[in-house]
């Protein structure tokens, strides 16, 4: 572990390297009102986030990150465009055995632009590579833009398409409910049995016999759903082609160069991804236009699944392999929607880890 | 110095007790007035009987204050995080089985997996405006479990007590805890979710793994574990 003084000091180079590039300089609480940061990552932010409690201001967490408290003051008064940095610690537990440290300085950058969506991404990688270019990381970039278009393109119901991008960013889930709608998996135990039950019966009077109406959840809710079961049966499978076209986007894993490729070819079949591909097509020229090696950047069709995160298109993270990543970032868009009460701007940005950088320079 | 071993200082749980070692010739006993939570060991040299609150008994064993110690296992797993660095399991002891499960409303007929618990979740949201609450005190266990299944947009809302009652109250919407006969579930219209529980739990003889043996502790662990056919 380096020690406190050379990480500060790595953190104001980069810092100032940001401010170089033309962000502003800014500075958020330590404290954050918890109920924000507990309705936009739920009950996962409480195992990870540190909460303290205060008689008169409530629930508040240290810090997390820091991109929230940002977007929250961008969308109440902030100036358009706007390229902001910033440098401080963040709090997060750690899971047991991993040895992480749950006290770090984060630096990072973060531009809120409309202009042109696609180089805003590539001025924030091509920044990042810069600072990063003495340190022996390897690169990757991923787009989960081109993954919602594919759940939205989906032959399939409202209903599942909405599941299906509830739980885009717990790879495990989604894996499971997509082979479940494609006919590949059961449905959950009963739920046939549960169905066959209803034939021929009034819901309404199901729900009144089950037990009697307790709590906020009311006999209509549970009615509305038994029918949306029922609905839910008679929904052909997502055909084949398209499963494989998902099931082909996730596992993609090669150089940035040669996904544009891929991802066009993925199209053909798929047509529904065809403007979210040209999109990071789009982005790969703008990349190469500042002069990033997009052969030596690697391109992950999972990157950026965590459910920590909100990322909704360009993702990117640059780290030693099987590490945690030095630095890692992408675009937040329905981020901005979710914090800015009714408005909304496109926005990219990052974070660096100055201890570990220092750590993998060394 | 001798080994000291945490026991319940009352109730079911500490009868139980005394009778499982009293039968494996060990006689646990409190000793002075009944309000005392004084107690003697016969039958096995070296050990002492420290009574107190089976809650305590984890993180007494966890910090090494006690040397061995008879608590339930939902309330190790959900005390100490790194549980078994610090805590060795010697022996299942075969009562006061629970088990720590996730119950809804009977009428909620729709609802009979984590699956549907975590699709009434996303609907709950879009309705009522805020996260599907779940009343319970292992907000450890709940966590991790629902996590594991992927169930998203609910909250843990604490209760320490009477958590059957917190629906009808209006604090939340589905509970966590632990059951033995399902009685009190059953009375307050409540119905536990199918598949595995959240865990299943029993009064166990754990072990520290933290605290420092003298030599003759080492002896009377040797005789005490013999005692015990373990």
């Amino acid at each position: 572990m380096p020690a406190k003084s050379d990480i500060k000091a790595e953190a104001a180079r980069l810092f100032s390297a940001f401010q170089l590039a033309g962000a502003m300089p800014v500075e958020t609480d330590l404290l954050q009102p918890s109920d924000l940061l507990l309705d936009l990552y739920g009950e996962d932010i409480r195992a990870r986030a540190y909460v303290t409690s205060d008689a008169i201001r409530g629930e508040q967490m240290l810090r997390p990150d820091f991109t929230v408290p940002i977007v929250q003051s961008h969308m109440k008064d902030g100036a358009e465009p706007a390229r902001y940095t910033y440098m401080g610690d963040v709090f997060r537990k750690q899971d047991a055995g991993t040895g992480r440290a749950s006290e770090y300085m984060q630096v990072g950058y973060e531009v809120f632009d409309r202009a042109d969506p696609a180089a805003a991404d590539a001025e924030v990688f091509a920044l990042f590579a810069d600072v990063l270019k003495d340190a022996p990381l390897q690169a990757s970039v991923g787009d989960i833009g081109i993954l919602i278009a594919a759940v939205q393109g989906l032959t399939t119901s409202d209903r599942r398409r909405a599941a299906l991008m509830r739980h885009i960013w717990r790879p495990k889930r989604f894996r499971a409910l997509l082979d479940r709608f494609a006919g590949r998996a059961d449905m959950p135990p009963g739920r046939v049995e549960l169905i066959g039950a209803l034939e021929g019966l009034d819901v309404d009077q199901i729900v009144q016999g089950a037990g009697p109406e307790i709590g906020l959840r009311s006999a209509p809710e549970v009615s509305a759903r038994l029918n949306a079961l029922r609905e839910d049966m008679q929904v052909g499978p997502i055909p084949a082609e398209e499963l494989d076209a998902v099931s082909a986007l996730l596992a993609l894993s090669t150089s940035a160069e040669r996904a544009a490729g891929e991802l066009a070819d993925i199209a053909t079949r798929f047509g529904a991804i065809k403007s979210a591909a040209q999109g990071f097509a789009q982005r790969l020229n703008a990349l190469k236009a500042r002069g990033v090696d997009v052969g030596a950047v690697a391109y992950e069709g999972s990157y950026g699944r965590t459910s920590m995160e909100y990322y909704d298109g360009f993702v990117f993270g640059f780290a030693v392999n099987g590490s945690a990543p030095v630095a890692s970032g992408g675009r937040y868009d329905a981020l901005t929607r979710v914090l800015g009460q009714g408005r909304e701007i496109p926005a990219v940005g990052g974070v660096i880890r100055p201890e570990l950088l220092l750590e993998v320079r060394s | 110095m001798s080994l000291k071993l945490g026991v319940p200082s009352k109730g079911r749980l500490m009868e139980d007790t005394f009778a499982w070692f009293g039968a494996r010739g060990i006689t646990l006993e409190r000793t002075g007035s009944d309000r005392e939570y004084a107690g003697a060991v016969s039958g096995a040299q070296g050990v002492e009987l420290i009574l107190m609150s089976a809650g305590e008994i984890p993180r007494e064993l966890a910090a090494g204050r006690i040397d061995l110690g008879v608590t339930g296992t939902d309330l190790v797993r959900e005390k100490i995080a790194l549980w078994p660095e610090q805590i060795e399991t010697l022996v299942e002891l075969g009562f006061g089985f629970a088990d720590l499960i996730i119950a809804v409303p009977r009428f909620w007929a729709d609802v009979s997996t984590l699956d549907d618990l975590d699709a009434v979740a996303a609907s709950f949201r879009a309705k009522h405006g805020f996260r599907l609450r779940i009343a319970t005190k292992y907000h450890r266990l709940v966590r991790e479990h629902l996590k594991e299944a992927g169930v998203a947009d609910y909250q843990l809302v604490d209760s320490q007590g009477a958590t059957e009652g917190t629906i009808k109250n209006g604090t939340a919407e589905a509970v966590a805890d632990i059951t033995s006969t399902g009685a009190t579930l059953e009375a307050n219209h409540l119905k536990v979710l199918g598949g595995d529980p959240v865990l299943k739990s029993q009064a166990t003889l754990f072990a520290s793994k933290t605290s420092e043996l003298s030599g003759d502790d080492r002896t009377a662990l040797v005789g005490l574990k013999a005692k015990l056919g373990l």
